[in-house]
């Protein structure tokens, strides 16, 4: 076992450390060139790339995070703010610093005075959650509270109260449909804009209404924190901040009081009241009741409470205003005769009402089942005889009516900044032609001429209608303060028929007609206007020998509709009025429709007689909506914890009287503090886009 | 004669002088990464350095002989022990590379890097000098190289299995084997390897890695590495001051108290400090060369060589690890990284160099030369 090649070469012990000395100087050599090399190696990396490094480090240890702009203010034509953002106080645990998070907990437990479920939460979150995370202990604080745990932070190790802004609607739910709410950004909503800002926690954006249509304006540009930040995420300490611009203010033409009266006033109905100024079409209310609390929406809105606005037959989820469709009823009967007088009718002829009336094979009953008698225009109107407008208008057709439906605004399409809404439908024979593919018939149009039938209206489109028929002249509906617009263009139509028109619709009112409960209790203030009543079912040949069976007695789903339309003062108009309750069947007289346009009316003309009208009447409906919502809330979670078997039953008034007090006072809390409000971005004076 | 008592001058001073400063570095070291403060680091690594230095400084007083007899057996006693871990970390169903013997976790693993050395010395100092160019000076080598290699290879432990192998060749190479032999494995090597490499794809060449040490990569490829190389590029050259670091400071560099506490340093003293220990390293290996060449043994010469050598690799590994020149491997920086084994390693090499230094003087007396 030798190597042959190397078999030449004799070794010695000298030759031998001879080689060794060399080796090993060798061996260290090439450490001191190793080392040299390391040291290049470093030199390399911490001098000729050390601003590279410099900024890696700087963005390893410092974290931008955004602060959500304060949400513009949403402000009344007068500057009354109908949203603006509240000082939200909160406090949270941070589960890494607090020592003994039990007895923080049961502090914190006694000076918030918290639920049994939110320390339950609380302690759950709390296991979940490791580390530096924090844990929501509560949010929406009075000032108090939030000071009386400032206080104590010594005590309180790991405890963090903060402050930050939320939205807030001070008239609750009379404002819920026509400003929409806010929300937390969909994942969606990133997904399309990749706005780091949308992930932000607290920011929000406008899920509905207003809120939504507006929602670029409203929203600011965001301020930033700059903090040190472990690999972790722990903040170590703030660096610099640069605070947010608020969002631009939105003056809408919308009056405050008026829309806050308007929703109160439609008492416990599932209805709708649209106010327009006849001087330009601005739009002065637009309530739909009953309705959510955007105020609850905002802040995320609880399961249970959801479920209830759903399941409401009063329908509190959708905006009546714009996507409730009802027929007109009698409301179309001044914008048909104003059609008749334009053919050429004599608003003096006569038409004998004697009940009924065949057309072709039908039998068309007046509402009136034993007749009028004779009656001319204004009386038809006042009395809304059914039989004088089916004689007429099978007199002139129905393209010259649906063509001055089409003038006073029905079936027009607004450009209202809406996300959603359906517009009413004015039938005639070219219409129907396309849309069922069938001639049009004689008691088409009969059932047109008293709004029934193919024809629909929302109640923004009735509003115009009456706006329209007040002025003559082709009013638009606008929401924005101040905005402009060109000059409404004529309706087209003689001011003498007007002038007989309005008479007519006066006499509806003040003239023995049949909405004499829409009378403004003011002198000098004469409302005009127009009742209506839109069936729903159909009346059978049997039903009708046996007698039609009354409202009260039919369930809420088939009673009628009852609508009402008009402007004030008669001969001068400045104001114009739709109300439509859903199901009203006219069976409260307090709460049907001509009543509640008439005190809505009044508020414009005389604030203080309608409010005092509107307190008496409301203790019969068990308060302002805000208490009636909190207390069906509390009724309906009761109801489903005995769902459940988690209350008993006969305990149950006991705690509907308590939970109903909590409700009551919950809502009742003091509005939040001036000092606060200051903080908020205070609406610029004029600044209406 | 000098005036100053014989035991003084005896003592090495120059040596520990060189020890008892870098060790003093990296006690300020860890106690910055600490966040300021001298526990749990820095007051250990402090009291061990202590205690370590008294046991190199007993070992210095040990006769060569008794290494040169112990080295079989201690090699033997350590690859038992290599053994004994595989079939332990067998029957516990995952990598082992500790023995519990109670009051302490013994890991065999580190005691084969100075014990190789011996072993291999020994192997060399008894072959006849004829030997030297026959196969015969060749094998026994390879398998006493080869054996603890693949064993902590297998744990898995590539920085540990590399530098093992590279302190058993080293002293192949002093101990005057044909130049041929290393000139001509080490080019196989070098074509071989980029070659068989070149042919497995990015994954699995990740894998590799991550194969040959799992801990190396936990969270992102990568990810170790480059916070350090961050770390060591803001220190620039004057560094970001004692105890403001952030890298460390922030948990943004990880082990930084450990395997990258050299990062932790030159975040804080930069270019300078690195310079400075990386020099003061180069003075202990300059000693520990030094010691081989005046030693008149051969034994002692390979000894004396082969430990420098190891304590060498400790701090090239580490410091190219660290600066992005090597995979992560988990191999600790003598002195500063936080943790006894290797302290106790290296100290074991010192000692042992000490005590090559202390019998070469006593040789060197007058009257017995030759």
């Amino acid at each position: 076992m030798k190597l042959p090649l190397l078999k030449k070469k004799t070794v010695t012990e000298a030759s031998l450390s001879f080689t060794f000395t060399r080796r090993a100087m060798v061996v260290g050599g090439l450490q001191g060139a190793i080392g040299a090399l390391l040291v290049g190696r470093m030199g390399w990396i911490s001098v000729a790339e050390n601003e590279k490094y410099n900024l890696l480090s700087e963005s390893n240890r410092v974290n931008l995070t955004l602060i959500p702009p304060r949400r513009g203010w949403i402000i009344d034509r007068n500057g009354r703010p109908l949203a603006n953002n509240r000082t939200d106080f909160r406090v949270d645990l941070i589960p890494e610093r607090a020592t003994d998070a039990e007895n923080t907990i049961r502090s914190l437990a006694h000076l918030l005075a918290l639920s049994d479920d939110e320390v339950d939460r609380i302690k759950e979150e709390l296991d979940k959650s490791a580390g530096f995370r924090p844990v929501q202990v509560a949010e929406k604080l009075t000032y108090d509270q939030f000071a009386a745990v400032s206080v104590r932070l010594p005590d309180l190790p790991g405890v963090a109260p903060s402050q930050g802004f939320s939205r807030n609607y001070p008239a609750g739910a009379t404002v819920g449909h026509l400003l929409g709410y806010v929300g937390a950004a969909s994942a969606k909503d990133y997904e399309e804009r990749k706005d780091p800002l949308l992930i932000t926690p607290g920011f929000k954006v406008g899920k509905d209404g207003l809120e939504r249509s507006f929602d670029k304006e409203l929203t600011g540009k965001p301020g930033a924190k700059r903090v040190e930040v472990t690999a972790r995420g722990k903040i170590v300490r703030e660096l610099t901040t640069r605070p947010d611009t608020p969002g631009n203010a939105i003056k809408l033409t919308i009056d405050a009081g008026l829309q806050e009266y308007a929703g109160r006033r439609l008492a416990t109905q599932s209805g709708s009241v649209v106010v327009i100024d006849c001087h330009n079409g601005d739009v002065l209310a637009m309530a739909s009741m009953p309705s959510f609390d955007p105020n609850s929406f905002s802040d995320g809105i609880s399961h249970l409470e959801w479920d209830m606005l759903s399941k409401d037959d009063h329908v509190p989820l959708r905006n009546k205003t714009l996507q409730g469709l009802y027929p007109p009823g009698s409301t179309v009967k001044p914008m048909v005769a104003l059609a008749l007088l334009e053919a050429g009718v004599s608003p003096m002829e006569t038409v004998n009402c004697a009940g009924a009336i065949r057309v072709g094979n039908t039998l068309f009953h007046c509402h009136k089942r034993r007749g009028h008698g004779g009656l001319n225009m204004r009386g038809a109107i006042a009395q809304s005889c059914d039989i004088y407008f089916y004689q007429m208008a099978q007199r002139i057709g129905m393209d010259r009516i649906a063509s001055m439906a089409r003038r006073v605004g029905m079936g027009q399409k607004f450009a209202l900044p809406f996300p959603s809404q359906s517009f009413g439908t004015v039938p005639d024979p070219a219409w129907k032609l396309k849309k069922y593919n069938q001639k049009w018939q004689v008691y088409d149009t009969v059932n047109a001429t008293i709004g029934q039938g193919y024809m629909l209206i929302n109640p923004l489109q009735m509003a115009v209608m009456a706006a329209r028929l007040a002025t003559g002249r082709q009013l638009m509906p606008n929401f924005i303060f101040g905005a402009q617009r060109p000059t409404p263009a004529s309706v087209g139509v003689n001011e003498e028929h007007l002038v007989t028109i309005r008479d007519a619709m006066s006499a509806v009112v003040n003239g023995g007609g049949t909405g004499g409960a829409a009378r403004i209790p003011l002198p000098g203030v004469m409302m005009a206007g127009k009742t209506g009543t839109a069936q729903v079912r159909r009346i059978t040949m049997a039903e009708r020998g046996g007698g039609v069976r009354s409202n009260a007695s039919l369930p809420f789903k088939l009673r009628d509709h009852a609508l009402f339309q008009g402007f004030a003062p008669f001969d001068n108009p400045r104001y114009a009025i739709a109300c439509i309750i859903e199901h009203g069947g006219h069976v409260n007289r307090i709460e049907d429709a001509p009543m509640i346009a008439a005190d809505t009316m009044t508020f414009l003309f005389d604030q203080a007689k309608a409010i005092e009208k509107l307190e008496t009447i409301e203790k019969d409906w068990g308060g302002p909506p805000a208490e009636r919502l909190a207390r069906q809330m509390a009724a309906y979670r009761l109801a489903k914890a005995i769902e459940k078997g988690e209350a008993p039953l006969p305990e149950a008034a006991n705690a509907m009287n308590a939970s109903a007090g909590n409700g009551a006072t919950a809502t009742a809390a003091p509005p939040p503090a001036p000092a606060a409000e200051a903080d908020d971005a205070p609406p610029p004076a004029d600044s209406a886009p | 004669m000098s005036i100053v008592p014989e035991p003084l001058t005896e003592f090495p001073w120059r040596v520990l002088g060189i020890l008892l400063a870098i060790a003093g570095f990296g006690t300020l070291v860890l106690y910055s990464a600490a966040g300021g403060s001298i526990t749990p680091w820095a007051i250990n690594q402090g009291v061990r350095f202590v205690i370590f230095s008294g046991m190199a400084l007993v070992l210095s007083r040990i006769p060569l002989e008794t290494f040169a007899r112990l080295a079989f057996p201690a090699y033997g006693v350590v690859l038992t022990a290599l053994f004994l871990v595989e079939l332990i970390g067998g029957v516990a169903g995952g990598s082992q590379r500790w023995i519990n013997l109670g009051f302490m976790q013994l890991q065999p693993s580190e005691f084969m890097k100075p014990v190789i050395v011996l072993a291999v010395a020994r192997f060399y100092a008894l072959l006849p000098v004829g030997e030297i160019r026959r196969w015969n000076a060749i094998w026994p080598a390879l398998v006493l190289i080869g054996i603890p290699w693949a064993l902590v290879l297998v744990q898995p432990d590539l920085g540990t299995a590399t530098m093992i192998a590279a302190g058993g060749v080293t002293v192949m190479f002093l101990a005057g084997l044909p130049l041929r032999l290393f000139v001509g494995s080490g080019l196989t090597l070098a074509a071989i390897v980029p070659i068989a490499f070149s042919f497995l794809h990015d994954y699995q060449k990740n894998r590799v890695l991550i194969f040959l040490d799992p801990e190396s990569d936990p969270l992102g490829a990568g990810y170790h590495i480059s916070q350090s190389k961050i770390a060591i590029g803001s220190g620039g050259i004057f560094g970001k001051g004692f105890l403001k670091g952030t890298q460390s400071h922030l948990d943004y560099l990880p082990e930084g108290h450990t395997d990258f506490v050299f990062a932790t340093m030159a975040e804080e003293w930069g270019l300078m400090g690195g310079v400075l220990l990386i020099g003061a390293f180069m003075l202990l290996f300059r000693w520990g060369i030094g010691v081989s060449l005046r030693a008149q043994d051969k034994y002692a010469r390979l000894v004396a060589a082969g430990l420098t050598t190891t304590i060498f690799f400790y701090v090239a590994i580490n410091l190219m690890m660290v600066m992005g020149l090597a995979p992560v491997v988990g191999i600790p920086l003598p002195f500063m990284s936080y943790g006894g084994s290797s302290m106790l390693t290296v100290m074991l090499c010192v000692g042992i160099i000490m005590a090559i230094e202390r019998s070469g003087r006593r040789r060197s007396r007058p009257g017995n030369w030759g």
